[in-house]
């Protein structure tokens, strides 16, 4: 039973294509990465998957129960304002928004799980600190950590490494693997191809439109 | 002088005048947080001249209760304005703009067609101005006041953290399942209501700044979000006192002491924010 799967998905903006003929049917559990050009259109899909952008036509189907509440995502940093007077707590801590349900306000245990993914991210002395005012790499942690705190089942990252130091992107390779053996479905865009084939089990070529899934034993086959 | 304000202060309409300005001020402020930051601050003029138009006409049909019609009618355009959701755009600006000229142009063209008293360009200013409109309250509107005050208030408490996540990040927040539409419905309907309350204190022209000035304010010096809601409160409520009280004492127009507090609190708060940066 496919998780998320795209039946014949055309996406684009105001009517204009930019891709067509997609297809994928991606698993749960599955390590599903996404490569291509810069604007060949990836963030795009991923917006249209997560009903940010409507499709052209076609459809995008969730399956296995899966709601959005359930769902993590790392928007590529370009989409945010600047000068927002947030601070990493807060923004961290809207992560659990979807876990609100019925309740105004966050509960003990939400901001606990704050805490700890700021901790994972090893972000926690930023807790006070302007949003604004951080390096593009801290930036990115914190919505990492956002992240983090929204996702039960799926969790999809827009070039989660960009922008990040050596030691902290091998961490964050490792943290989304560990992520990935607890169950958790990662659907990730990424131009690091060296690292995403080591970690990954499924990668869609978005030109080519098709899907590598790697096996264990490193081989390689269309499917 | 402490004599003459506690002998006005004996007064019911001074006090009535206190009570609703300083319950508008609160109320403004809070929401104007979030409407500068969405980018949105623009829309408390063009709605301010929407209402201004509906008051028009519900003063030519002479309604003993102009609000039955007068916030129906700019929670639709707020609601309208603010449906699509995302960032301002150009083409929704002109819209506004548009919007917002008709509406005054059609209003003072009513109010001169068929006069409601002998003095309509009085009328007219203090329908922009307020001049002095809030000091001739009556019970029944501080009534109304108070609860529609309530419940922007509570409003804003109970969803505070709902309407900082979709403030921030309304992409990740409609991502992960937030019901990003009603809640900018809630918000649109929410800023009509303060739009046309404030109608009565600064009158439809100063809207924005009773709107802009406090959030701002804030902004340039504080850094998250909570602290910029709490102090634009504060320094909203304490202008709105300080204005209606030398008002009332120098026998100044209410509105506009108002607003040249709130000018002047900006610019002392964007000195000390330039300074500290500085430092
Ligand atoms: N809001 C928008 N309106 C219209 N066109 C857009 C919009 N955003 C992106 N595009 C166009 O759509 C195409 C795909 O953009 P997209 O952001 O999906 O690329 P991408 O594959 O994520 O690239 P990158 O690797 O640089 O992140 C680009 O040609 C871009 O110019
Ligand atoms: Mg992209």
């Amino acid at each position: 039973m496919s998780i998320l799967s795209a039946r014949d998905l055309s996406i684009g903006y105001d009517g204009r294509t930019i891709l067509s003929n997609i297809d994928f049917k991606i698993h749960s559990g599955d390590y599903f990465c996404i490569v291509g050009e810069n604007g060949s259109g990836k963030s795009t899909l991923m917006k249209t998957i997560l009903g940010l952008q409507p499709a052209i036509s076609g459809e995008i189907v969730f399956g296995d129960g899966l709601n959005k509440s359930q769902i993590g995502y790392l928007p590529q940093q370009t989409d945010l304002q600047k000068d927002f007077p947030a601070s990493v707590y807060e923004i961290v801590l809207s992560g659990c928004q979807s876990h609100l349900g019925k309740h105004f306000f966050y509960s003990k245990a939400q901001k606990k799980t704050a805490l700890m993914n700021m901790e994972k991210m090893g972000i926690s002395h930023l807790k006070n600190r302007c949003f604004r005012e951080l390096s593009g790499g801290q930036k990115q942690r914190v919505l990492l950590s956002r992240a983090l705190c929204a996702t039960t089942r799926v969790l999809l990252l827009d070039e989660p490494v960009a922008g990040l130091d050596p030691t902290m992107t091998a961490d964050m390779y490792q943290l989304i693997k560990e992520l990935n053996d607890d169950g958790m479905t990662i659907i990730m865009i990424s131009h690091d191809i060296a690292n995403i084939s080591i970690y990954a089990n499924r990668i869609f070529d978005i030109n080519k439109a098709e899907i590598k899934t790697i096996t264990t034993g490193g081989t390689c086959y269309v499917g | 002088m402490l004599d003459k304000l506690i002998m006005y202060l004996q007064y019911p309409f001074v006090k009535y005048a206190i009570i609703v300005g300083v319950l508008i001020a609160l109320c403004s402020s809070l929401l104007g947080v979030t409407l500068v930051l969405k980018r949105y601050s623009y829309i408390g003029d063009g709605l301010s001249h929407v209402a201004f138009g509906a008051l028009a006409i519900a003063t030519v049909c002479d309604l003993t209760n102009k609000m039955i019609l007068v916030l129906p009618l700019t929670i639709v355009s707020a609601i309208l304005l603010l449906r699509n959701g995302t960032n301002a755009k150009v083409k929704g600006d002109a819209q506004l703009a548009m919007l917002s000229v008709s509406a005054l142009a059609f209003g003072y063209m009513l109010m001169n067609l068929f006069p409601s008293s002998s003095n309509i360009t009085g009328d007219v200013c203090t329908t922009l101005f307020g001049s002095t409109s809030i000091l001739t309250l009556t019970a029944q509107e501080v009534w109304i006041s108070i609860v529609l005050s309530v419940f922007v208030v509570t409003i804003f408490i109970l969803f505070y953290n709902r309407i900082f996540a979709i403030t921030f990040d309304e992409g990740f927040a409609k991502a992960v399942g937030t019901n990003v539409k009603f809640y900018n419905l809630l918000i649109a309907t929410v800023i009509a209501i303060i739009i046309v309350l404030a109608m009565k204190l600064v009158g439809s022209l100063l809207i924005s700044a009773l709107v802009i000035f406090p959030a701002i304010s804030a902004m340039s010096i504080l850094k998250n979000f909570k602290s910029v809601v709490i102090f634009s409160a504060i320094s909203s409520v304490l202008c709105a006192l300080i204005g209606i009280l030398v008002s009332i004492l120098a026998g100044t127009p209410v509105g506009s002491t108002i607003v040249v507090f709130d000018a002047f609190l900006f610019l002392l708060c964007y000195i000390i924010g330039r300074v500290r940066s500085l430092a």
